[in-house]
């Protein structure tokens, strides 16, 4: 049996849902922050899986290059905020977070 | 890698993926989550070894597993362990989402499957190293490439910023102390 291109969209949208459901599902900010990392690399093994069909050209695999650079910072800052919040509530769920409303 | 070896490899590390994710997701345990989380992120540069990007399979273990994990798991040891998290789908909004969330996929994936067997063409030799996607990286998204620097100095310094110096209520604690005492 051959695995094509499709196979790699399928189990990139599966992860994806996952991540999605992660996200809106759980309450804990550092659980939440994974699964946009979970998300993020979803796009990434697509944006590779396409990049296969293309062997002349590289730009997917540049892409996916980006967007782990973006994850890294993404990932520093949300951890960094995740501190912060931990300083002022002392837990990270996110249900507690209304220090933005007026 | 085409044939039966990669086939495997690829339902192998399919699986571990999905089971992994949802491992991270489901876990009540932060720590846990985070070993979720690197094994799928393992597995997701098995599946890059199938699609010829051996680079950012090295990649993906350096940046992801080697930084941002490590990154995760101090922090996950340095404000310890939360509990108390209300148990998920307890509310409406959750349920509902869930539910729409995983029948839109569903159809998304039925959609999808027919289409498995999408033509590939074999890749030439090299592509995916690193002379190919260097040559790609720095004559063709040079200046791309030059902004993911200066995008992670700001969030360097974004850190440095949120972290630093005391809250507001760590401030009005420490007025409050010297009256009380």
């Amino acid at each position: 049996m051959e695995f094509g291109i499709g196979a790699y969209a399928v189990l990139a949208t599966t992860i994806f849902g996952i991540g999605a459901l992660g996200f809106v599902v759980r309450r804990n900010f550092l659980v939440q922050l994974m699964s946009v990392e979970l998300m993020l690399n979803a796009v990434n093994l697509l944006f590779i899986a396409f990049n296969r069909i293309y062997v002349e050209q590289h730009g997917g695999q540049s892409f996916a290059f980006v967007v782990i650079a973006v994850a890294a910072a993404e990932a520093a800052l949300g951890l960094a905020i995740a501190i912060a919040y931990h300083r002022i509530h002392r837990s990270v769920e996110t249900d507690l977070a209304d220090r933005l409303r007026h | 890698m085409t044939g039966s070896a990669g086939s495997w490899l690829f339902l192998v590390a399919a699986s571990l993926a999905v089971a992994c994710a949802l491992g991270t997701v489901l876990s009540r345990n932060t720590l846990r989550s985070a070993m979720f989380l690197l094994g799928h992120l393992g597995s997701l540069a098995m599946l890059y070894l199938t699609l010829h990007a051996e680079l950012l399979a090295a990649i993906q273990l350096l940046v992801y597993a080697g930084a941002i994990l490590v990154l995760f798991v101090f922090v996950i040891m340095l404000i310890g362990p939360s509990g108390g998290e209300p148990p998920p789908f307890r509310n409406a909004f959750p349920r509902t989402f869930a539910a729409t969330f995983v029948a839109t996929l569903g159809l998304a994936v039925l959609g999808l499957v027919g289409r498995t067997a999408m033509e590939v063409p074999s890749a030439p030799e090299g592509f995916g190293g690193v002379e190919a996607v260097g040559f790609a990286l720095f004559r063709d998204a040079a200046v791309p490439f030059e902004l993911i620097a200066v995008t992670l100095t700001v969030a360097a310094l974004g850190v440095v910023g949120i972290t630093r110096g005391k809250t507001a209520v760590e401030a009005a604690g420490e007025a409050k102390r010297p009256e009380a005492e």
